[in-house]
């Protein structure tokens, strides 16, 4: 059974009057345990897509499906990993991770241990009691990923976590991310405008069509794991793929768009 | 940048600097009946310390600034708070905020002296007035641009709407609050000083007044003196407290209004 279903989802926001088009039919199914990236150029409802997922907004039309069962509000069994590291400032990194934890009113020593875990995990120790603007940009992102672990959620919302991050830091986090998955085996949807992230990571990289967001066509990767994120570009899978799916891209990505979306 | 012990030395350097003109031009460039010299004040310092009569003065306008700083920053933070998280009251009261924190409180200090009397409570009342809106103005800030995506990412996370309040409002005003409070330090002192010029029997307000109408330069020099020591040690004071309560603030950030480097 799928985990959760996007049915005929259309999503209008109310801008100054005026009604600016988002999400127009959306129907997805995602299965347990999968891996989605979605791809799109910037602008184009992918964030409005997550939103409308963890409940934090309503569709205009049409609904989604949780194990069943239709999301009505915030629910804590589906995470959101922001855009923004969103990392509390005022917090050190240990006590950013933990703090699902302890909203959860669990045991300190506890709650410590399992957080130390997943910094170990993630290349961080020795960092536990930093202050978020004394990591890099880096570590806040592995920072912001892990302190949504620790608590479980069944699904995972991931909302272009490496954009801001230079080429080499992304690359080693989406193969932390990768081993990550493995060893949870959580639902994980993916959102990126990168499609050599979104091949390397996924296995079905949606794609939707410049705004009002559509889905255009779906691919389905095939390339066996564990993937090697350093070598996967010269894998024949891999490149026909991209080829397939940057044809479909490429008319969607105006010339103002696509630089627009590589400074964010 | 420059490292402690030389910015003191240099610090103090200014300041013998100062001194030394003072002293030097006092008698040669100008009659020190009308600008006295540091030595004569000093002499007069010693007396009034030596003596103890001056202790009396500073305890009254110490008394008269902490005690409306408190009450007027326990009022300006509450409200400031409250109203935050009441948009339709906020909006309601805009208008009468606006208009009472326009009021020159110079124009209300003789007034709270008809109502409350000479002694201290009208100058407690006067720093209350003062204290309290610059600490309202800030905490009512803070709480409105509390980030509402932190908020959400708790939410999500399942916590109560108490636990938001404790784990992202309450510690995202505390810069807010620790600036409202900086800021309202010197004006606070100031307010009892300007209460005790209009009228009083007691305070360095009173004894800078009485010395400049007998034209003791001195004695109002020397008054003027102690006052800004304790503005001088009442800032570094909240600057140390300030610094370990925003000990998370990247440095540039934690500079608030009256700090210079
Ligand atoms: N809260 C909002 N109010 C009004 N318009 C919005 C809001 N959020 C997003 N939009 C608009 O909806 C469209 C899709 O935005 P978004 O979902 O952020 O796209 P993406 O994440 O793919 O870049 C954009 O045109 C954007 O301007
Ligand atoms: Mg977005």
């Amino acid at each position: 059974m799928a985990l959760l279903s996007i049915e005929n989802v259309r999503k209008e926001y109310q801008v100054r009057g005026k009604r600016v088009l988002a999400l127009d039919s959306v129907d997805l199914t995602i299965a347990e345990g999968e891996f989605v990236s979605v791809v799109g150029p910037s602008g184009c409802g992918k964030s409005t897509l997550l939103n409308l997922i963890v409940g934090l907004m309503r569709s205009s039309m049409g609904r989604i499906v949780f194990r069943g069962a239709p999301i009505d509000g915030i629910t804590t069994k589906i995470g959101y990993v922001t855009q923004k590291d969103n990392l509390l400032p005022w917090r050190t990194l240990i006590e950013n991770v933990e703090i699902a934890l302890e909203i959860r009113a669990i045991e300190k020593s506890v709650r410590r241990a399992q957080a130390r875990d997943l910094i170990d995990q993630v290349g961080l120790s020795g960092f536990e009691d930093h202050y978020p603007h004394e990591l890099s940009g880096g570590m806040r992102q592995r920072a912001n990923i892990i302190r949504t672990l620790i608590y479980d959620p069944e699904l995972i919302l991931m909302d272009e976590p490496f954009g801001p991050l230079d080429a080499q830091t992304r690359i080693v986090l989406q193969d932390q991310l990768l081993k990550l998955w493995a060893a949870s085996k959580k639902t994980i949807v993916f959102i990126t405008h990168d499609l050599i992230e979104a091949i390397t990571l996924a296995d079905r990289v949606v794609l939707m069509s410049a705004r009002p967001g559509r889905i255009k066509s779906i691919e389905q990767i095939a390339i066996p794991r564990p993937r090697d994120v350093f070598k996967i570009h010269e894998d024949a899978q891999f490149r026909s793929s991209y080829e397939r799916l940057w044809q479909q891209l490429r008319p969607e990505v105006t010339l103002s768009e696509s630089a627009k979306g590589e400074l964010i | 940048m420059i490292s402690r012990p030389r910015l003191y030395l240099y610090r103090l350097i200014f300041g013998l600097l100062l001194l030394g003109f003072w002293e030097l031009s006092s008698g040669r460039l100008i009659d020190p009946f009308w600008v006295s010299s540091p030595s004569l004040v000093f002499v007069y310092l010693y007396g009034v310390f030596a003596d103890g009569s001056i202790y009396g003065h500073l305890a009254i306008t110490l008394y008269e600034t902490f005690t409306g700083f408190f009450i007027g920053a326990i009022f300006g933070i509450g409200v400031g708070f409250a109203l935050g998280r009441r948009e339709t009251l906020a909006q309601i009261l805009d208008p009468y905020v606006v208009a009472f924190n326009g009021i020159p409180r110079i124009a209300l200090a003789p007034l709270f002296i008809i109502w409350f009397g000479i002694g201290p409570t009208s100058k407690v009342i006067l720093v209350v007035s003062v204290v309290f809106f610059l600490t309202f103005f800030n905490t009512y800030a803070g709480v409105k641009g509390v980030d509402e995506e932190l908020k959400n990412i708790l939410r999500i996370m399942g916590a109560t709407e108490r636990q938001i309040l404790m784990k992202i409002t309450l510690p995202a005003i505390v810069p807010w609050i620790t600036t409202g409070l900086k800021i309202s330090l010197p004006y606070a002192i100031v307010a009892a000083v300007v209460g005790e010029f209009i009228a009083a029997s007691k305070g360095l307000g009173y004894l800078i007044n009485y010395n400049t109408s007998l034209f003791s330069t001195t004695g109002a020099l020397g008054g003027i003196l102690v006052l800004a020591m304790v503005v001088v040690i009442c800032n570094e004071v909240i600057n140390r407290a300030e610094s370990y309560l925003l000990r998370w603030r990247p440095r540039e950030e934690r500079k608030s209004e009256g700090e210079l480097y």
